[in-house]
Parts: C-alpha cells; structure tokens; sequence
C-alpha cells in the first residue's frame, strides 16, 4: 500500500470530526439531576463511559451528558451523541440509533426523516465498519444510550 | 511409567528438519523462513507480527510432526492392545522426557500434561490448595500478576478462606526482594509469581523468591508462560515446587501445556478431575487411581498437540534458548532507544530487567488506536490490560501497547514498528 492510499484509508476511520470530538469531547460532565444514567463498559478493552440523560414530559432529550475513559473512537461517538441528541424526542432518537446501528454494521439504511447533519456525522462515525475489532467502539455509547432510557444500570458490550 | 531414555519425538532426517542449521551466527531472517504465516501481506504490507506474549506462531516442523504422527501413528493412548495405540502412547509418553530435560526436572513423571498454563495453576489451586491449605493460610502474589494466577486463588479463597498477599511493584516495574520477604508470615504456605510479567516483560527475581519461600516452610509456583520461550528454565536449579507454562507461547500447538510439580509433592495430590486413565480401578463402591503423573491425566488428552509440543521443544533447543535470548536482548535494547527517541511515546516498564516485551502508551492516542494504525501497516501487537488489570490499575492506567519479541523478529522489524508508530503520531498531532 502507497503512504497515500494508507492515509485515504486511515483517513476514512480517523476523520478530522472524529479526532476532534476524540481530543475534545463535548458535554463531558456529570449531570447528577439527569433522569436517565447509565454505565457502558466494553471488557474487551476496558472502555467505559457513564451517561446521563434528563428526558422532560413530553419525551424530548433536555439534556445530555458523560464521563468516562477510552479510544478516540468511543470517545468522539460519545460526545458526537451527546451533541446530536439535545431536543430530539425520544421517536427521534429511536430513529438516529436505528439509523448509526445500520451504518457502522454495514447495511444499508435509508436515513428516512433525519436532520442532514446528523446523517453526516454518523457517516464519519461509519467509517468503523472497515474496521471490525472497532464496530463497539463506536456503538459502546448508543448501547449505553438504550440502556440508560430502559433504566438499564449497566451494559456491558462482548 | 514413561522410558526416561526414549528417544525424542522426530519425524523426519535430522537435516531436513531445520532451515536453521548453522550454528554460529543467529540467523533471524533463517529461521522466519520455518514459519509459513510470517510470509504474507497484511493490509498489503508485510506481515511484522509482535504479538509473541499472546501467542508464537508455528514453525512448519511442528506442523509436520504432528501430521506424521497422524498419518502415521494416531490412536488413543494407554488403552489399546493394538500397534498403534502403543507407537501412539510411545510417542506421547517420550515427551514427558523432552520436557525434562527442556527445563532440567529430575524425573519424567513429574511433568504433567494439561491444556494451558491456566489449567495447570487451577489444578494446582484444586487439587494441592484444598488438601493442604485451611482458613487463614496465607499466598503470595505480585501486583502483575496475569489473571490466570490471581483468579483461581481467589476462588480458593472465597470457598476456604485463606488470604491473598498482594506485593507491590516499584514504579519501574521491578520486584523488590524486600518486598516480598516483607510479605511473608508464619500464615505463608505458598508464593505464586510469574516468570517474567507478560504485560511489562519484567524479569522477576525467582530463585531468591523460591529460596525466601523454602526458608518460610511454604512452596513456590512459578508462572513460566513468558518465561521458557525467552531463557534457559531450570527447575532444579531454581528449586521451584511448580513450574507452569504454555505450549502455544512455545511455537507449539494450542491446548499443550505443562505442570511441573516436584515429586514428593506431586504424591501426596489427590486427583484433579476424575474420569477415564487417571483410575487403578473402578467399582461403585469404590476407585483407586494411577500414580502421577497419570492420576492427573483424566479422559483423552490433547495426543496430537503434545506431540506437537514435543517438537517445538526440539526446535527451540537446535537453535538454543542461550542463543535465543541473547538475540532478543539485542532486539528490545535495540527497541528501547527507537522507542525512547519518539518523544510523545512514553514505555511502560523502565527496568533493566526486561525479556523480549515492550509495553509502551502515546501521548493523545489510546492504545487501541495504537493498535488499529499499526495493523494498516502489517504490524500486528496487542492493545489493552493483557489479563492484568490490577496491574493496569496499579499504574493508573487503562491499557498498553505491546511489541513482543519471537525467536524470528529482526530489526526490520522494529524499524517497521517505529515507522509505523510515525503514522499514529502524525494522526494525532
Ligand atoms: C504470564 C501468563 N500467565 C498465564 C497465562 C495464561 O496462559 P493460557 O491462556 O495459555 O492458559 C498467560 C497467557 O496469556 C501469561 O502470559
């Protein structure tokens, strides 16, 4: 392989949104009002990150945020989640997971219905399905997303 | 019982048998030439594979043995009448000599054969721990400890209730010989270290271990898996009560391993598991069981593997495990000064006393990442706690990155880590 084919292919994995998000995740605090929380820890290669979602009365996301330690991966999905999530319904964000699952496993989804932004920044996430040791990296926080509105404490990806 | 004097396992004229038969220089790039898999691309770059600590790749003469033997020779052992049951456990039998002279044991039958490192200190933790041990005894361990031998003490110790004494490292990953003989209590019955540590590749002091452990009264098992591939083993010389190690870290087969128990200990060990070939005899009433090593030996074993294993102790004793370390010393001191010299890398485990293991992190770029970036590059390592979390909690840390050395690595490929290390720092910058 080229230095340059190499770049364009780690390139597809380590966009430039992704290791932003990696290096400077957004809403990194704990939100101890949050309604929602729970703890995603991947065993494998000891990821593990806490999220804490506040959902208000009529099913929108008020509010988003995490904790936790591992690869720019797991990390720039996390904050890229947190970002995307802010005043969605929960019908939304049901979409927007159904929709990242399919991407970064490799099937064809139609992103019926979803805000172009998001499409791109879970196309950049996407980039893992090359990468098959990576795919739980960057599902570890919508997995946690799921449990945390399922008032799931724990999940645990192997 | 075993012939002590049998002959080793070989199944092909001596000189067909290596590529490595000069014996004067090292010939790294000769021997990698035995090894079929190392001659491939990965990611459309040569394969660079530094992942030995997991497991080492496989010469084609194991390869072969155990095809021989299987086209020739297979059948169960010890129990038929017929030729090839008895060619079968001739073969199998005449490991156990391999093995014994291979790390010096005084007698075949105390060489156990079990499936990994992890089934032996789980037989020994089974089978020695809850005859001799009551609540209150006290082990010994070592902060780097793999999980293989942390976790089947702890078992014990929640089911008989002895105590687990844990001695610390220093921050360069050493051992200190004080700090173990600080452990120590008239509670003591046995230390468990390892060899050398898989995660930071320390080598640890174990004969003085072994020899403040007699001087309690208690025993010593020694983790050899990191330790038989990179240096001479002597268990008679160390004086170890156990000695266990893994056939697939010794260009062996997987599910080969061996239980080094000395003899008079090994007699007074009832039964592991029970079931077929461990028995004298078996009533309803009541059953009596062989002597070791056999009584330890239930159901069929892995024949074909140790076979295997047998022949990759002949491989590695051709080229000489002297030899094998001086060549690997020279690779990771070659490794350190790359390594040191990329200022955002930072190695974990400073100490002199290293074998054949490089653990290191990188300023901004997890492990994984690490990890990813090289594989693109055809260089294959291991990311993550390497079963040795207390350790990783221990250095505040959540992972490494590790290089490790086999028998056929060369200095290319350390430079192709070193280039490819360039990459995740440019990535990351
Ligand atoms: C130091 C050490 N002990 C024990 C083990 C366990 O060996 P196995 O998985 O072959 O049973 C390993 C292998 O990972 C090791 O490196």
């Amino acid at each position: 392989m080229t230095n340059a084919a190499l770049d364009t292919d780690l390139r597809d994995l380590y966009q430039d949104l992704i290791l932003d998000h990696g290096k400077h995740p957004r809403n990194f605090r704990i939100a101890k009002n949050a309604n929602h929380e729970a703890l995603g820890h991947n065993p494998l290669c000891g990821d593990r990150l806490m999220l804490y979602v506040t959902v208000d009365d009529d099913n929108v996301v008020q509010d988003v945020a995490f904790q936790g330690s591992g690869c720019a991966i797991s990390m720039a999905s996390a904050s890229m989640m947190t970002d995307m999530l802010k005043g969605k319904t929960l019908a939304e964000v049901g979409a927007l997971f159904d929709y990242m699952h399919g991407a970064c496993t490799g099937e064809t989804v139609t992103p019926a219905g979803l805000a172009e932004d998001d499409v791109d920044r879970i196309k950049a996430l996407a980039g893992v399905r090359h990468y098959p040791m990576r795919v739980k990296c960057a599902t570890l926080a919508w997995h946690t997303l799921q449990a945390a509105l399922k008032n799931e404490k724990k999940v645990s990806t192997e | 019982m075993a012939n002590e004097a049998a002959s080793p396992v070989c199944y092909a004229p001596a000189d067909e048998l290596f590529a490595c038969a000069a014996p004067r220089i090292y010939m790294a790039e000769q021997y990698r030439k035995d090894f079929p898999v190392l001659d491939q691309k990965i990611h459309d770059h040569p394969l660079v594979y530094l992942d030995n600590a997991a497991s080492a790749q496989k010469p084609r003469m194991v390869m072969d043995a155990m095809t021989r033997f299987m086209e020739n020779d297979y059948a169960n052992i010890h129990r038929g009448v017929h030729e090839l049951s008895v060619r079968a456990t001739d073969k199998y039998e005449a490991v156990r000599g391999t093995v014994r002279r291979f790390i010096n044991a005084a007698h075949d039958d105390e060489i156990i054969f079990v499936r990994g490192a992890t089934d032996a200190i789980n037989l020994v933790a089974a089978s020695w721990g809850r005859t001799f041990l009551k609540a209150g005894d006290e082990i010994i361990l070592t902060t780097l400890e793999h999980h293989a031998n942390i976790v089947p003490w702890q078992m014990l110790r929640d089911s008989i209730g002895i105590k687990l004494v844990v001695v610390p490292i220093t921050p360069e990953g050493d051992v200190r010989i004080e700090d173990v003989k600080a452990a120590f209590t008239s509670r003591t019955k046995l230390v468990s270290v390892a060899h050398v540590s898989n995660a930071l590749g320390t080598v640890l002091p174990v004969a003085e271990i072994i020899k403040l452990a007699h001087e309690h009264n208690a025993l010593a098992l020694i983790d050899g898996c990191q330790a038989v591939s990179h240096m001479p083993v002597d268990v008679r010389g160390l004086d170890a009560d156990f000695y266990v190690f893994s056939g697939h870290k010794l260009y062996g087969p997987t599910g080969s391993a061996i239980l080094y128990d000395k003899r008079e200990i090994l007699k007074q060990m009832p039964p592991y598991q029970g079931g077929g070939d461990m028995i004298a005899s078996v009533s309803f009433k009541e059953t009596t069981y062989k002597e070791p090593p056999h009584r330890f030996e239930a159901g069929t074993p892995a024949i074909t593997e140790i076979i295997g294993l047998g022949a990759a102790i002949e491989y590695v004793s051709t080229i000489g495990l002297n030899r094998i370390a001086r060549h690997e010393n020279e690779l990771l001191a070659y490794a350190t000064e790359k390594l040191r010299a990329i200022n955002s890398l930072k190695i974990i485990g400073t100490t002199p006393n290293k074998a054949g293991i490089i653990s290191f992190t990188m300023e901004g770029a997890h492990p994984h990442d690490i990890g990813t970036i090289l594989d693109r590059q055809g260089v294959a390592v291991r990311a993550g706690h390497h079963c040795a979390q207390p350790l990783m909690e221990f250095l505040g840390i959540a992972a490494t990155a590790r290089a490790s050395f086999g028998l056929y690595n060369t200095k290319a490929d350390v430079d192709a880590l070193v280039a490819a290390l360039r990459k995740v720092q440019e990535i990351f910058a």
